[in-house]
């Protein structure tokens, strides 16, 4: 599926050719190669063991959760594992590269080649999805940190970083838009965090991405790539798509070429420049690193790797749908992040052992809540769902008050306001603030008289006709009720007390 | 008595057991020794404070009934070791004053079995170097020299030099080396004594500086091949801090000792046969052979097909891994720092380096570098270690022929400093008989078996299979007991 | 093949070896005999033989996961040339 996404150029249209590098910190206690943690925001060169920081005759040892998370990926990226790998050595020097290689993988990497489905089209699930390939994904070690800032001369170093556990995910060159590859990341990311083999944080760098774009005439010849380094938000890698595309076709048709360089983001100015500290580097002279012994997985081991998965997004998706009867967008909002739809999930077991129903009985009702009211409120706070001053347990609760017809839909929102607010069950601010809806036919009645009695001119034109008059009844009950009397039975007793 | 300086390790260990002297009465004489010998060269640091220190403890440890198996027993160790609290600097200015936090994994078990440290020996700088003169601490010394009355200074070998040029001059009783493409068994043989390097992974690397991590293995340097297996039990041993490391249990090796080889196959490789081997290495090479049917033994000649290319594919991939090894010397961490006016982090490193290595360190790692490099990994690199699958296979084949093979260790006697320095490759040949079997990682031990005409010593190899360090031991001790060789290096230092 | 000048001065900067013209002119023919000597490799029919991958048969242990090491800062810097607040100190990187 070719993208519609052009670049207006003086000679014409412009295709975009992108292709994702994403680096994603696997999830885990302790460094790829060294028993040092991986903690983040701890203080500088603490979270370093001689291992980290290259001192002479240290070794390597890897890290058993490492390999086992980036199998799982591999798995869930519906990729080839491949039972013998092995780690090489990348040569650079660099002040944040202790051993003046990285370890990584580049001839035998532990995953081949996968794919994944990427919905074009968020707010659209049924929409086009479009297939990405997955080139390989490998395991290679993080480097430090420099610091450039805090001394006039003098860049500091941290190694905390140095030696954490990254899976390089490369994606084959298949996306052409912008709006493509912030959706290849998105579906990368929430699938990592469904796997629970990366946070997916971008703001602490768990993940970010090297952005290769290329542009070329439609259906022409691949042009010179560039590769962007380090972009860690999704708002950035569609911009470095945008700009780099447009200077790319800008210098074209000026009649320059495209070097193949790494370049660096520049959210500030919201463009990219060319990185010359790393330009005499690209002579890598990859090796097997001596130090370490292949990496061979058993057909048991990834056997076991598989049945650890979780029940990944698309398949959640789909089952909401058939299943609970859900909508295909609430069935896409509910399961694009694993915490949401964990936070569901829990909210229908609630609901369903509460309401003493199924779960798909209480499916609908449940997401419609969640989706609107609780999204609605955190989004006002500004506050994530694991943030939430309304548990699941009680989410669950107030759902089966208005069920069971203790809370009327109004109510249930005063509740719902106030349980914001103080965090406290529904069932307790329902009794403390006297919120229970009544149907206390008695004093429903008694109301009834009174107000059809102070309206007897009304009672008149409604008898003689004027249907719409009902409405103004059940106002003035219900505002006499102080929004407490079940609807229906205000209902149906006025139309007793009014149709005789 | 004899002159305690004299004994070696068993004998030590039994007197001191036996409470014929005491732990400190013998590192008092060997710090004596040490502190006599300055002009051997062969220690870049001296520890008699420690000596002293893990004496005493060896002392006490004896009368409370919990002295470990090496207690009483002073070493020295290969400057190429990590040790705790003391310089430690692979004979290189790029980590002069280098103090570790941390003990090498070896070097700590010796300590852990109430060895001592005399101190740190001297080598060839990274352990690059055939005969101790790359070292930034200046040349060691051999105790040796011709019997034509000159006073030419030999070379002890490398580059365990201020190992095996110590140990002959016994102002050590045994002290550890390290092996990477002969460098315990051609310094043993130059200077008359014994040393054993073991199946790769039979030692941790861990706190070992390394100089090409798929060859370097630790091994024991001592006057005897029961020395050797005594240390050898203390050193080896898996650890899980070395990925190398092998699985597998350590054998009471000296309990097992035996040099008879009754049943044995032998195998002579026929390709150890080069041009221009001296005619009484040939003869020695003959002699071992007689010694070891006497032994027992059958004798049966082998080809081992691709010998001659062992020593070029080494140069290939040992520094290759090197000119990795080396790139966390860059002035960031530890060690030398040059600065010149206005450098930026990348004119830091080239000027530390140049200034920080030494000629034959660069050489090494700019071949490295360059048989890496893009458009040549495959036809040198990829190459070399196909190679070295052919050299393993040979070996394999042989082992279907016999048990052990004998070679001589080198291609010559010791030779005069100096003599090869200016021929990079010359130097490089007199690890033509060691290297094959550095690349297939097996063990092998070099033993004394005579002197040549002009009184230097002589050494025979034998090689073993992988993890037959006892067969290789029994072999060794077998040409020990035949050869019995007591010559000496009369002192003049 | 052999190297030339600009070559020695090429993998000298890999290595980041400060070398000067007159150095790398002397190294020269040295690092050619070497690699001259070495190329006889070349004569050794390898077709169908994998490099080697292994010395000795072993597989590899794994660490478990778990924080065994590190929260030795003091450790870290004891033999650092230049160390600042708890850092590294180099001279400025610009990227």
């Amino acid at each position: 599926m070719v993208s519609e996404y052009r670049i207006q150029g003086e000679t014409g249209e412009w295709e975009v050719v992108i292709g994702l590098e994403v680096h994603a910190q696997i999830t885990s206690k302790a460094k790829l190669f060294s028993g040092a943690s991986t903690e983040f925001g701890s203080e500088p060169n603490c979270n370093v063991s001689l291992v980290d920081a290259a001192m002479p005759g240290m070794l390597p040892v890897v890290n058993g959760e490492c390999i086992r998370q980036a199998v799982r990926t591999g798995l869930a990226l519906n990729a080839q594992i491949n039972l013998w790998s092995r780690f090489d050595r990348k040569n650079y020097f660099y002040a944040d590269l202790p051993q003046g290689y990285q370890i990584s993988q580049l001839y035998h990497p532990i995953v081949g080649e996968g794919a994944i489905d990427v919905p074009l089209d968020e707010k659209d699930p049924d929409g086009e999805v479009k297939t990405i390939g997955i080139e390989r994904l490998h395991v290679e070690q993080d480097a430090g940190k420099l610091m450039h800032d805090q001394h006039p001369t003098m860049s500091y170093v941290d190694l905390n970083r140095s030696g954490v556990a990254l899976m390089e995910i490369v994606s084959r060159p298949d996306m052409g838009s912008p709006a493509e590859a912030a959706a290849y990341v998105r579906k990368l990311r929430s699938i990592l965090r469904y796997v629970g083999s990366c946070d997916g944080n971008m703001e602490q760098g768990s993940m970010r991405a090297d952005v290769n774009v290329s542009v070329r005439k439609p259906g022409g010849e691949l042009g010179t790539r560039t590769e962007t380094k380090n972009v860690n938000s999704m708002r950035f890698i569609q911009q470095v798509v945008e700009t780099e595309a447009r200077r790319q076709v800008d210098l074209i048709e000026d009649g320059g070429t495209v070097v193949q360089e790494t370049r660096l983001f520049d959210p500030d100015k919201g463009e990219t420049r060319s990185m010359r500290s790393k330009e005499d580097a690209h002579d890598y002279r990859y090796f097997p690193d001596p130090d370490l012994l292949p990496v061979e997985l058993t057909e048991e081991f990834v056997a076991e790797a598989r049945a650890s998965l979780p029940e990944l997004p698309d398949a959640k998706r789909h089952r909401y749908e058939q299943e609970l009867g859900l909508s295909a967008y609430n069935a896409a909002v509910l399961t694009a992040e694993a915490e949401t739809a964990r936070w569901f999930e829990a909210l229908l077991t609630e609901s369903a052992a509460a309401q003493k129903a199924s779960e798909a009985d209480v499916a609908k009702p449940a997401a419609n809540w969640l989706i609107s009211e609780l999204f609605g409120a955190l989004n006002r706070l500004g506050k994530n769902l694991d943030e939430s001053p309304v548990s699941h347990e009680h989410g669950a609760e107030l759902l089966a008050l208005v069920a069971d017809g203790t809370l009327s839909g109004t109510l249930a929102k005063q509740v719902f306001e106030i349980m914001l607010e103080t965090g406290d069950a529904p069932a307790e601010i329902v009794e403390e603030k006297g919120l229970k809806q009544t149907s206390d036919t008695g004093a429903i009645e008694t109301v009834i008289a009174d107000i059809l009695a102070a309206n007897a001119d009304k009672v008149e034109e409604y008898r003689g006709g004027k249907d719409k008059l009902f409405g103004f009844f059940v106002g003035q009950t219900m505002k006499a009720m102080a929004g407490k009397a079940n609807p229906q039975v205000v209902n149906e007793l006025l139309r007793k007390a009014l149709d005789g | 008595m004899a002159n305690i300086t004299d004994l070696g390790v068993a004998e030590i260990r039994d007197g001191f057991r036996a409470k014929d002297f005491s732990a400190r009465e013998v590192a008092g004489a060997f710090n004596d020794a040490v502190a006599g010998a300055e002009a051997l060269n062969c220690f870049i640091v001296t520890t008699p404070e420690k000596a002293l220190e893990a004496a005493d403890a060896a002392d006490s440890a004896l009368a409370a009934g919990t002295a470990g198996p090496l207690a009483g027993v002073p070493l020295g160790i290969k400057d190429l070791f990590c040790t705790k609290g003391v310089q430690s600097t692979a004979a290189s200015h790029i980590l002069e004053g280098f103090t570790p936090t941390y003990e090498s994994t070896v070097s700590g078990k010796l300590l852990e079995a109430g060895a001592g440290m005399l101190g740190k020996l001297n080598m060839d700088q990274f352990a690059m170097g055939s005969s101790n003169e790359t070292s930034y601490f200046g040349n060691v010394v051999s105790p040796w020299r011709r019997n034509d009355g000159g006073n030419t200074p030999m070379s002890p070998g490398g580059s365990s030099g201020g190992t095996s040029s110590a140990i002959a001059a016994h102002i050590v009783p045994a002290a550890t080396g390290t092996d990477t493409g002969g460098s315990i068994r051609q310094p043993a043989a130059f200077t008359g004594i014994c040393g054993m390097k073991p199946t790769y992974g039979r030692c941790s690397r861990w706190g070992i500086v390394a100089f090409a991590s798929s060859l370097d293995q630790a091994g024991p340097m001592a006057r005897s091949v029961k020395d050797c297996a005594i240390l050898l039990e203390a050193m080896a041993g898996y650890d899980p801090k070395d990925s190398t490391s092998l699985d597998e249990p350590v054998p009471s090796w000296e309990t097992a000792l035996s040099g008879d080889l009754t049943g044995k196959k032998i195998g002579i490789p026929k390709e150890y046969r080069v041009d221009n081997m001296p005619e009484e290495i040939d003869a020695l090479w003959k002699q071992g052979t007689e010694w070891l049917k006497d032994a027992g033994a059958e004798i049966v000649e082998v080809s081992l097909p691709h010998t001659k290319y062992a020593l070029p594919a080494y140069y290939i991939i040992a520094p290759a891994e090197a000119s990795a090894n080396l790139a966390r010397y860059d002035g960031v961490r530890y060690g030398l720092r040059e600065l010149p006016d206005g450098a930026n982090l990348q004119d830091m490193y080239a000027a530390t380096r140049a200034a920080g290595f030494g000629e034959e360190v660069k050489r090494r790692i700019m071949i490295g570098t360059y048989v890496l490099s893009a458009g040549f990994y495959d036809a040198y690199y990829t190459q070399a270690q196909k190679v070295r699958t052919l050299i393993v296979r040979d070996f394999d084949n042989a082992w279907a022929q016999c048990d052990y093979l004998l070679t001589p260790t080198a291609p010559s006697a010791a030779f005069g400093l100096g003599d090869l320095s200016d021929d990079p490759i010359a130097m490089y040949l007199n690890d033509v008989f060691t290297v094959p079997s550095s690349l297939a990682g097996l063990p092998a031990i070099a033993v004394p078996g005579g002197l040549d005409k002009q009184g230097l010593p002589l050494g025979l190899q034998v090689i073993g299979k992988a993890l037959d360090e006892q067969g290789v031991f029994n072999a060794g001790l077998a040409l020990e007991e035949r050869a019995g060789f007591s010559a000496r290096a009369e002192k003049w230092w | 093949m052999s190297v030339d000048t600009e070559t020695v001065l090429r993998i000298a900067n890999l290595a980041r070896i400060a070398m000067s013209e007159e150095e790398a002119e002397r190294l020269k023919p040295e690092l050619n005999n070497i690699l001259g000597w070495v190329e006889q490799l070349g004569e050794v029919d390898t077709s169908g033989v994998e490099p080697l991958a292994m010395v000795i048969a072993n597989h590899t242990h794994m660490r478990e996961d778990m924080v065994t090491d590190g929260d030795k800062r003091d450790e870290i810097l004891a033999n650092a040339p230049l160390a600042e607040h708890g850092f590294f100190a180099v001279p400025k990187v610009i990227e």
